[in-house]
């Protein structure tokens, strides 16, 4: 893919925010049953994470975090946690995933998503709540398929037209 | 000589040092939060920023909604008019001896000297969405402080109860199902008049009758109201319906399960009745410290629902 891949333009701050706010967006929005459905702040976290590991940190994962908690109404803390692991792991494997394949990330990604969700459900069961069984698995999983989709669209402001290739 | 790396390849604090540092704070946030309940401020600080975002991504839903009710066929309105006005009168007889039988009931209760019971003030709230946890039983309600939701308020919708109000914000207010686990409710058998506890039991959406001796006097189909002993659900709403029963000899106690009464994970729309709580005594001094110390551990969860409906009870 990073053969394929033209000289991309700098990354806007606006993009980053906004692809940020959208994922929120997308998550406070009201599903059905909670467990298929992707974390998508996860998902555009670990992205940015490994594009721009200079400018999308643990500080706003953290952040990311804390606002997941306070708008679901659950212990403060725990997304806050998962999301800082998963910043974490994602700008540690940043100068490697990019090498890869779409699948091969893919499956970096799915790995990365499953490691925020157990560490959300661990702290639950130490906080005092039943297993919710292995379907809490499945979200992340359909996370990760969304990565190329979601690749794809957030490099979109990013690329360079056809015309300015040309010259 | 110092050999320090040129400014522009400085990049702060190693990654690890700083994952340390973000995982040492979201723990000591955790412990704070799950036993002191002392981020109750920056809770409802961030809950005020994240809920214009709430509010956006619910718009979408509400949109299609009223669209769609735009443009529902001439046809179907009619025959939906036809049909709440068949509702209407029968509701409207029921309204009449409703009305007959409380004037009755007033004085016959003022005839024994009991006190009056206070008319439950009950307001509309539209459900916003509810929590992207899929344990905790949560739902988000459009009706927050500035409206005059306490917590503690009961919540209905028109079958019986739904829940319970944990958390005021603001604009908002959260809204404990009777079926998580940490929710209990004090309720009556309507056919027996045999009191109870109905403690909520997660995810599969049911509640459940603990410490009911084996030959309690329940059965199938047996339909549970609130008792109105907890002196914050009003007496008389259905809550739930006996659904199975195990009574094993081994066991102490029979497992009674019952079915909620209320769509307590359907429906958009749910009554938030006050709760008025002036027909009670005052609680003796001791009591009222120590429930004071277990909220500031806790919170105002339902959970001292079982000590309060003993201490009434006895008075």
């Amino acid at each position: 893919m990073a053969s394929r891949e033209d000289i991309l333009r700098p990354v806007r701050v606006s993009t980053i925010v906004l692809s940020f706010v959208g994922a929120l967006l997308l998550n406070f929005m009201p599903w059905g049953d909670l467990r298929v459905v992707p974390d998508f702040v996860a998902l555009v976290l670990a992205f940015w994470a490994i594009r721009q590991p200079r400018l999308v940190g643990l500080g706003v994962a953290w952040t990311l975090g804390l606002l997941t908690d306070a708008g679901n109404g659950v212990l403060l803390g725990q997304h806050a946690l998962a999301y800082s692991l998963l910043a974490f792991v994602a700008i540690w494997l940043s100068r490697r995933i990019l090498w890869f394949g779409l699948a091969q990330q893919t499956l970096h990604v799915a790995v990365l998503l499953l490691v925020s969700q157990a560490v959300v459900v661990l702290i639950r069961l130490a906080a005092g709540a039943a297993f919710p069984g292995w379907a809490i698995a499945i979200g992340p999983l359909v996370g990760a398929l969304l990565w190329g989709p979601l690749s794809w669209l957030l490099l979109m402001p990013q690329r360079r037209l056809e015309r300015e290739h040309v010259l | 000589m110092e050999h320090s790396p040129p400014p522009f390849f400085k990049r702060g604090p190693a990654p690890l040092v700083r994952l340390f540092f973000f995982a040492s704070l979201s723990i000591a946030l955790l412990v704070v939060d799950a036993r002191f309940r002392y981020a109750e401020g920056l809770r409802s600080a961030l809950g005020l920023a994240a809920y214009p975002l709430q509010r956006i991504a619910t718009l979408p839903f509400q949109l299609v909604a009223g669209v769609g009710d735009y443009f529902s066929t001439q046809s179907r309105l009619v025959e939906e008019n036809e049909r709440l006005r068949a509702q209407a009168l029968a509701l409207a007889q029921d309204a009449q001896r409703y009305q007959a039988a409380e004037a009755e009931a007033a004085q016959l209760r003022r005839l024994v000297g009991a006190v009056d019971q206070l008319p439950v003030a009950a307001q509309p709230a539209e459900i916003l969405y509810t929590s992207r946890d899929p344990y905790a039983q949560k739902i988000f309600i459009d009706r927050g402080a500035t409206h005059g939701v306490r917590p503690g308020s009961p919540v209905a919708d028109e079958n019986g109860i739904v829940g319970q109000v944990t958390r005021v914000h603001p604009a908002l207010s959260e809204v404990t199902l009777l079926t998580d686990q940490d929710q209990a409710i004090p309720v009556q058998v309507v056919r027996s008049g045999l009191r109870a506890v109905a403690f909520g039991s997660g995810p599969s959406g049911t509640l459940e009758l603990r410490f009911m001796s084996i030959n309690a006097e329940i059965q199938n189909g047996d339909r549970l109201v609130t008792s109105g002993i907890d002196g914050t659900y009003p007496p008389g709403l259905p809550v739930a319906t006996v659904t199975r029963i195990e009574r094993d000899a081994e066991h102490t106690f029979a497992r009674v399960v019952c079915r909620p009464a209320a769509g307590v994970d359907r429906g958009r729309f749910v009554l938030v009745l006050g709760n008025e709580t002036k027909s009670l005594p005052p609680r003796p001094d001791d009591e009222q410290k120590k429930d004071r110390r277990d909220k500031a551990r806790r919170g105002a969860k339902g959970k001292d629902a079982p000590p309060k409906e003993k201490g009434t009870a006895d008075g």
